[in-house]
């Protein structure tokens, strides 16, 4: 007999991929930690309208999920994350970041107080070795989930109204609560959008009759499937960051100097000090005032998108460049992540950014100001309001 | 006089192009006043609820041509403005069948190969040589157009840009710019197109809100004056506003307020007061008096020069071109409140082309023939309809499952033929309703149980829109987009770059260059027009400067 099990070539079906594949009319699959992802289903377009107009569903299934429990569970996360987790309530999501002990970021994701001395942890990188790890010397079971669980990401001005459809009485959920709504069936207010809108996460096994439940409650409210590419100019506008675009893993660095600190990301109000010892602690204490480097917002002149464009400090110095950089459909504004290199970095309404151009055959360059922004370049009302409106 | 009575300029009137206008003199340190005849503001980018639960764009009913330059200045989205796209369209036949315009290009490709093989070929050369157009015309709408008999160094200025464009052009499509600006949609089309549904879909542009047939010299520039917009660059691409089409006036008013603006509603303007050539200010209906040394109107330039200046102060010429001015009523609206979602039996189900813009009418000479009986006074036998359900896409117009339809029709006069007798006056109650008859008849070419499904309707002919909206004869454009009355001629020779002949006193809407649609255009140019005039702050700043 043997204990062959096929590892198959190529990408696996995860655990809506019936659901998707039926609606995936572009054919466009991306590898995801090694399933078939949409990148599109059908028009980017119109898939990213619905998320920001009525609502939309995205599998978000391939994420890495560990479950943390034991009586060391907080000691040990306390360890392992920037932030204090004592603070994440039972029966609330907190967003953390973690680090090596050189204080660059290893991944970031979101933490879920699940009951006491119960937590998971979701991630965009594998992460077991490193829990493993952190766990020695605490009374901690880690369990790697991410095959166990299902997740689906239901996101845009209607997805209230698609659960109450649905029979889900979710009305009271803040936005970072969660709850076990029924024996098979976990929501969070949580997204990767920057609106309104929850994750559903259930067994592996009971996933295709989570979708055709969501999906027949969302007949009238508009709801549409959707791929990465919609999901990704949404959490650009929202501000948010994507390991290996926008910040390198550290774990995934050869030249190692190339990790940021969460000071050099925007993050340092995730750090906690006060809290007691953590990784990273003692480099971070000495990082905190002098990085090298920021992530910066910004505006950028024109109306041409920057991704990947080198930036500029009068002719010639270059500084930095832009991570990601979108035209937004919703802010009507050309947006940018950029790193910029310190001092320049306080001084961004002075840098210009070199956008190439390719129409009809034709390269071009233009120089274009950036100006600074503070805020979300799009952070409506709506995804705080509790109870949510249903439009 | 007291001291909250003196402004730095007053707009007379709340509609989009007023409010921008307005929104950029506040931005630029003036002390701004609009005023504005009806309770509510927006002008003919209006949403309104007359039955409960529903919400109607009740004019305008799209959006394409707002300038994204005016959204990024004004910072729209932050005042609420969301403007999603929508897809596709079709045509119903009464044999039933259809032509559906998908927004999906292959799939447009192989529809329009079912209805003819050389159409669906045809169609790529069609479109470029409309894009090239579009992408020609687009830098001139927030430009002032050049007076071509001027001598002063801003004409001279915007004259070398336009000549700089045209030479990039090169001398064939120079040519073919000119057949745009002068030539039918109906010839146009029928040089590119065999398929006789094709042609009809596509001559829709044409003739909306134009008092022309698609045979008539000038309708190529009016549709392209509809596909000149854009949705995040997508030129052509039409969408809707979030909230209805009010929800763009709404935008532009909280920037306006903002930036210190007032507004005060319920008292249309009774005159503008000038004394010796200079503007004084505006005295309302309702007895008050404001006081202004600028006043800008967003009023069309009939309505504004025929009803509310002393024409003593004003030259003969211009006031005999003024009187002249072409501003003809030829279009119609229902907004309908639907219970459920209407049955497209010609149509799969759940298609995405029911989410765009659907029409009937299937044949040019369809469309000649309802223009034919505009002519003679009487409303289409067969309208043109541009019929769209918003609610399918923006989930705050109907209550969940229910539906709103916008129903634009063309063809409606505004002085209604009766007998033999030509009067706005004829617009009785009963021949309003005797017109959404004929409408819900198209109507249920495409889909047959409409009237079952009609749970409120809003009918709306020209006198309406007159008589609401203030737009002269109700015609939607404040005044035709024919080439006579375009670029340095809108909206009269000589007085193209919104300054009027009563000193201080300017135009600031769609009477003026370019002309009409939701775009702002006028209203950012006139500011940009009175900065540089009558203020020490001088130039505009922001993209649309």
């Amino acid at each position: 007999m043997s204990n062959f099990v096929d590892p198959k070539l190529g990408l696996i079906p995860g655990p809506f991929h019936t659901k998707l594949a039926e609606q995936n009319r572009a054919r466009s699959w991306y590898d995801w930690a090694g399933y078939a992802a949409p990148g599109i289903l059908d028009s980017m377009e119109f898939e990213y309208f619905a998320l920001r107009n009525q609502s939309s569903l995205f599998d978000i299934s391939p994420m890495h999920k560990y479950r943390l429990a034991g009586p060391d569970a907080v000691e040990m996360l306390n360890r392992l994350v920037t932030r204090d987790v004592r603070k994440i309530k039972k029966g609330r999501v907190g967003y953390a970041v973690w680090c090596d002990e050189e204080g660059y970021v290893i991944d970031d994701g979101t933490l879920f107080h699940l009951a006491d001395d119960d937590w998971r942890l979701c991630c965009q990188e594998p992460m077991l070795t490193w829990l493993h790890d952190g766990a020695w010397g605490f009374d901690v079971a880690i369990k790697d989930e991410t095959h166990d669980i299902a997740s689906l990401s239901l996101q845009g001005p209607t997805s209230f109204a698609v659960l109450e459809a649905a029979g889900l009485d979710i009305a009271h959920l803040k936005p970072f609560d969660m709850i076990q709504v029924e024996p098979d069936l976990m929501i969070s207010r949580t997204g990767f959008t920057g609106d309104l809108g929850y994750e559903l996460w259930c067994d592996w096994g009971k996933a295709e009759a989570l979708w055709d439940r969501i999906w027949q409650a969302g007949t009238h409210q508009g709801l549409r499937a959707i791929g990465y590419e919609a999901v990704n100019i949404a959490r650009i506008e929202a501000g948010f960051l994507t390991a290996g675009v926008d910040f390198q893993p550290v774990h995934a660095t050869e030249r190692l100097h190339r990790g940021q600190t969460p000071f050099e990301l925007g993050l340092g109000w995730l750090v906690h000090f006060d809290k007691g010892h953590f990784n990273g602690r003692r480099a971070l204490l000495s990082k905190q005032h002098t990085p090298r480097s920021l992530l910066i917002r910004c505006d950028v002149e024109g109306f041409k998108p920057a991704q990947g464009a080198l930036i500029y400090n009068g002719r010639k110095r270059e500084v930095g460049h832009i991570t990601s950089g979108i035209w937004s459909p919703t802010a009507k504004k050309n947006i940018a992540l950029a790193h910029v290199r310190m001092p320049d970095a306080q001084r961004a309404s002075k840098l210009k950014t070199e956008i190439y151009t390719l129409e009809e055959g034709k390269w071009d360059t233009r120089m274009a100001r950036l100006t600074p922004v503070t805020d979300a370049f799009f952070a409506p009302l709506r995804a705080r309001a509790t109870p949510p409106a249903r439009t | 006089m007291t001291l909250e009575s003196r402004y730095d300029a007053i707009v007379v009137g709340a509609g989009h192009n007023g409010l921008t206008a307005a929104a950029y003199m506040a931005r630029a340190g003036m002390n701004v006043l609009v005023v504005e005849k009806n309770d509510w503001i927006g002008g003919a980018a209006v949403s309104r609820s007359l039955h409960d639960g529903w919400t109607y764009s009740n004019c305008s009913y799209v959006c394409s041509l707002l300038r994204r330059e005016i959204a990024r200045d004004l910072d729209l989205p932050k005042y609420g403005l969301q403007v999603i796209p929508y897809e596709g369209g079709a045509s119903f036949t009464r044999d039933g069948d259809h032509f559906a315009y998908y927004s999906d290009h292959n799939a447009l490709r192989r529809e329009m190969a079912r209805h003819s093989a050389r159409d669906a070929d045809a169609y790529r050369a069609y479109s470029q040589a409309i894009m090239r157009q579009c992408r020609f015309i687009r830098p001139f709408l927030l430009r002032d157009a050049p007076d071509p008999a001027s001598l002063r160094p801003r004409d001279l200025g915007e004259l070398a840009y336009l000549v700089k464009k045209a030479h990039g052009l090169g001398s064939r499509e120079l040519g073919e710019t000119l057949k745009f600006w002068t030539m039918s949609i109906g010839d146009f089309l029928d040089e590119h197109f065999e398929n006789d549904l094709i042609k009809a879909h596509l001559a829709g542009s044409g003739i909306i809100g134009t008092g022309l047939g698609v045979y008539s010299p000038g309708t190529a520039y009016v549709l392209l004056h509809h596909y000149m917009g854009d949705i995040d660059g997508g030129i052509g691409a039409w969408g809707f506003a979030r909230g209805g089409m009010g929800a763009i006036s709404n935008a532009i008013a909280a920037s306006f307020k903002d930036h210190g603006g007032t507004i005060h509603t319920g008292a249309g303007v009774e005159k503008i007061l000038s004394k010796d050539g200079r503007v004084q200010g505006v005295a309302l209906e309702d007895g008050k008096v404001f006081y202004a040394p600028v006043v800008a109107s967003n009023m069309d330039i009939k309505r504004t020069i025929q009803h509310h200046v002393d024409t003593d102060d004003l030259p003969q010429d211009f006031t005999k071109a003024v009187n002249n001015f072409k501003i003809r009523g030829s279009s119609a609206k229902l907004n309908i409140s639907l219970d459920q979602f209407p049955d497209f039996p010609a149509a799969p189900e759940h298609t995405s082309f029911l989410r765009g813009d659907m029409h009937v009418s299937e044949s040019l000479f369809e469309l000649e023939r309802a223009y034919d009986d505009w002519k003679d006074g009487r409303w289409s036998e067969k309208p043109y309809i541009d019929m769209l359900i918003p609610s399918q896409i923006d989930p705050t117009m109907a209550p969940t499952g229910a539906h709103m339809m916008t129903v634009f029709v063309q063809y409606a006069p505004y002085d209604l033929n009766i007998d033999g007798n030509r009067s706005a006056d004829n617009w009785t109650d009963a021949q309003r309703n005797a017109m959404a008859e004929t409408v819900l008849n198209q109507i249920s070419v495409a889909c047959p149980d409409i009237r079952d499904r009609v749970v409120h309707m809003e009918v709306r002919s020209p006198l309406e829109i007159e008589r609401e909206v203030g737009l002269t004869e109700g015609n939607i454009f404040q005044g035709e987009l024919t080439f006579d009355q375009l670029f340095f001629n809108r909206p009269v020779p000589g007085w193209s770059q919104y300054s009027l002949p009563i000193k201080g006193l300017y135009l600031c809407g769609s009477s003026a260059h370019p002309g009409g649609g939701v775009m702002g255009a006028p209203g950012a140019n006139a500011a940009r027009a009175i900065l540089r005039h009558e203020t020490r702050h001088g130039r505009m700043k922001g993209y649309a400067a």
